[in-house]
């Protein structure tokens, strides 16, 4: 894992500095909300429904245990004792109060975490794959990449004041589980002619305005890396809208322009800079490669695993939903649920945390990683380990065998706490992983990606979603639209809208008429639902939704 | 035509602790909806809109919600400010376990 340099540390403790005394200017009324909010927001602070919320950034998802355990510990001395870890590989707290916020700031420098840049118009957190450096189908870690990437982007002067927003994905792999298609730069470690580089995809979005990304550039030299993502950010920067907060993300100035003159701009501008870039990044890289090594897998029996999958149908469960294919054959990489039924999705106590933060220590290398999806993931886990993990998951409340299946929920905070949303996504999310409990139909189900959004800006990404629930005011009161048919991988589709929206209470039976839909028309167990609908199309499946209206027309 | 004017209350969130606060009649900030003072008259809202305001030391982001006469004093008429006023769903966190 990365250790911060003396630059890094040098920077986030001045940065922490100023923002105490930015808080104590505000407080003793020499700074107005006006000149205050621009400063706070720059160091992740907002304020929501009830209170302050501090975005604390993850870098790429990866985290020790030892970061984890102080996780944890912020949350029990300035918060309610809790984290909620969003689909941009943040952790959010939803209670501190503003005097406490340098004081938490200071607990997260001391082990190398911050909230800068997790807000406002800037280059926000690197997001990567979650299984990066374990899986077996990928090119090469993405994640010194992405840790290059967040060096160049903090403090960037050029881009501290863009149009809007700006976020960039990094991938290894061909199955995209980082959502690239999605991000203002989405960045797929490819292989040319023994080559290492980029594919690089530009434009994609969720929002008000659904786009996925454009190919760019098909193959981009690894060392090219900095000076093309400068080009790019140069190029909207300069072209990107600043009359409408609604036009002035990437993907409308894409749209606007079309792929071929952004193609043209950011390739001229490339030419123009690539000679300043004159190989210290590539030195940097090379530094921040080692610090991403391997860690000594052991050698050893799994009969342990072996066993527990034949005698135990709870571990069998488990193993085959939260367990993925590691590189090493006689290791997993295992994902924890974060998805109890009828929990809060992202929600981890932090009695939580230090347990994870315990088996991460004593099985896993020290390494955690957290996953857009807000699950935690232990990358590195030999299969023999797996039985005492399940047991200490178990009784933790951690042990749920729901990866991938309709209870894995995506839901944005919506209006339990979101100043922005529109409705409320988390008793949505509760009620229907509930309900699928209690038919114990998921396993049958198999994989659904089921995401729920509590306003149009779609942090629950909802567009991409298999079902994409979308959580809406209208006329005082909730109502939440479906869409069907999305997917946030390498096929990527935006989600078909499917009719009116359902109220509050109508919602969780219609997502049950749908599961159940699905299982008359697939053709066989091994046809997801994705496959269902996009072989079908929506007319069934709107039948489901509305049995109503299909009645009078049969009348 | 401009929509006739709704009964409305000023509402706000607390410098330090980022609490919902609401404007009593006294002039002061309480953390319960219904201690909150009732304005009738459009002009008499704004006026006192602009004063909260000038609080800068004391509150942030005040705004002018709707909400109606109950027998207990002012209740919030739109969801939104209905979760504002007791807190979050998924947990017995903020007003609902506070006042």
């Amino acid at each position: 894992m990365y250790t911060y340099t003396d630059f890094d540390e040098a920077f986030v403790r001045s940065r922490v500095a100023q923002f105490r005394a930015q808080v104590e200017r505000r407080i003793d009324g020499s700074l107005t909300e006006d000149e205050f909010k621009p400063l706070r927001l720059m160091n992740g602070l907002y304020l929501q429904l009830h209170a302050y919320m501090l975005r604390v950034a993850i870098p790429y998802g990866t985290i020790s245990a030892r970061q984890m355990r102080q996780l944890a510990f912020i949350a029990d001395t300035w918060d309610k004792g809790y984290g909620h870890f969003t689909t941009r590989q943040n952790i959010q707290y939803n209670w501190p109060a503003l005097k406490d916020v340098p004081d938490m700031l200071e607990a997260l420098a001391d082990v190398q975490m911050h909230a800068i840049q997790t807000s406002g118009n800037t280059i926000r957190n690197v997001t990567s794959d979650h299984f990066a450096g374990a899986a077996g189908d990928e090119e090469a870690d993405p994640r010194p990449y992405a840790e290059l990437l967040r060096q160049w982007s903090t403090d960037h002067p050029e881009f501290q004041f863009l149009p809007r927003k700006f976020k960039i994905a990094v991938t290894g792999a061909e199955a995209d589980r980082a959502v690239i298609r999605s991000h203002d730069i989405g960045l797929q470690l490819v292989e040319k002619e023994g080559q290492l580089g980029f594919k690089v995809i530009i434009g994609g979005g969720l929002g008000r305005t659904p786009m996925i990304g454009k190919v760019v550039r098909d193959f981009l030299p690894e060392a090219d890396l900095l000076p093309y993502c400068e080009a790019i950010v140069h190029v909207y920067n300069t072209l990107g809208r600043r009359d409408n907060k609604y036009k002035a993300r990437i993907k409308i100035t894409v749209h606007e322009n079309g792929i071929d003159t952004m193609r043209e701009l950011i390739e001229a501008r490339f030419k123009e800079i690539r000679p300043e870039f004159t190989g210290v990044d590539q030195e940097l890289l090379a530094g921040i490669k080692a610090q991403f090594a391997t860690p000594p897998l052991r050698k050893g029996d799994v009969a342990a695993y072996e066993a527990a999958y034949q005698m135990d149908p709870v571990f069998r469960a488990w193993a085959d939903t939260n367990l993925t294919a590691h590189r090493d054959a006689d290791h997993a990489i295992v994902t924890i649920s974060i998805k109890a039924h009828g929990k809060t999705p992202g929600d981890a106590t932090s009695d939580q945390m230090r347990l994870m933060a315990d088996l991460a220590e004593e099985y896993a290398h020290g390494e955690l990683r957290i996953s857009h999806e807000q699950n935690v993931i232990l990358p590195h886990v030999h299969k023999g380990d797996l039985p005492a993990i399940h047991a200490a998951l178990k009784a933790a409340g951690l042990g749920t065998a729901n990866i991938g299946l309709a209870s894995d929920i995506i839901a944005c905070p919506g209006m339990d706490y979101c100043a922005l949303a529109t409705a409320r996504s988390i008793p949505i999310a509760q009620e229907i992983a509930t309900r699928v409990d209690e038919l114990k139909i998921e396993h049958e189900v198999g994989e659904l990606k089921i995401k729920i959004s509590g306003c149009i800006n779609a942090c629950g990404h909802h567009h991409v979603g298999h079902i994409g629930i979308l959580g809406l005011d209208r006329a005082g009161v909730e109502n939440y639209q479906v869409t069907l048919g999305g997917d946030h991988t390498e096929t990527a589709a935006i989600g078909t809208r499917m009719g009116p929206g359902f109220s509050a209470e109508e919602i969780v039976p219609a997502i049950e008429r749908l599961m159940l839909a699905y299982l008359d028309l697939r053709d066989a167990p091994q046809e997801t639902f994705l496959q269902t609908f996009r072989r079908l199309g929506d007319a069934p499946f709107k039948a489901a939704l509305y049995p109503e209206s299909e009645a009078r027309n049969a009348a | 035509m401009p929509k006739p004017f709704t009964p409305k209350i000023v509402t706000a969130n607390a410098l330090i602790e980022g609490d919902v606060i609401y404007l009593t009649n006294n002039g002061e900030w309480s953390r319960r909806h219904e201690d909150a003072r009732l304005f009738n008259d459009e002009e008499a809202a704004n006026a006192a809109l602009a004063a909260a305001a000038l609080q800068a030391g004391e509150i942030v982001g005040a705004y002018l919600a709707d909400a109606a006469q109950g027998t207990k004093g002012p209740q919030p008429t739109h969801f939104r400010e209905r979760f504002r006023a007791t807190g979050p769903s998924n947990y017995a966190h903020g007003k609902q376990v506070e006042l």
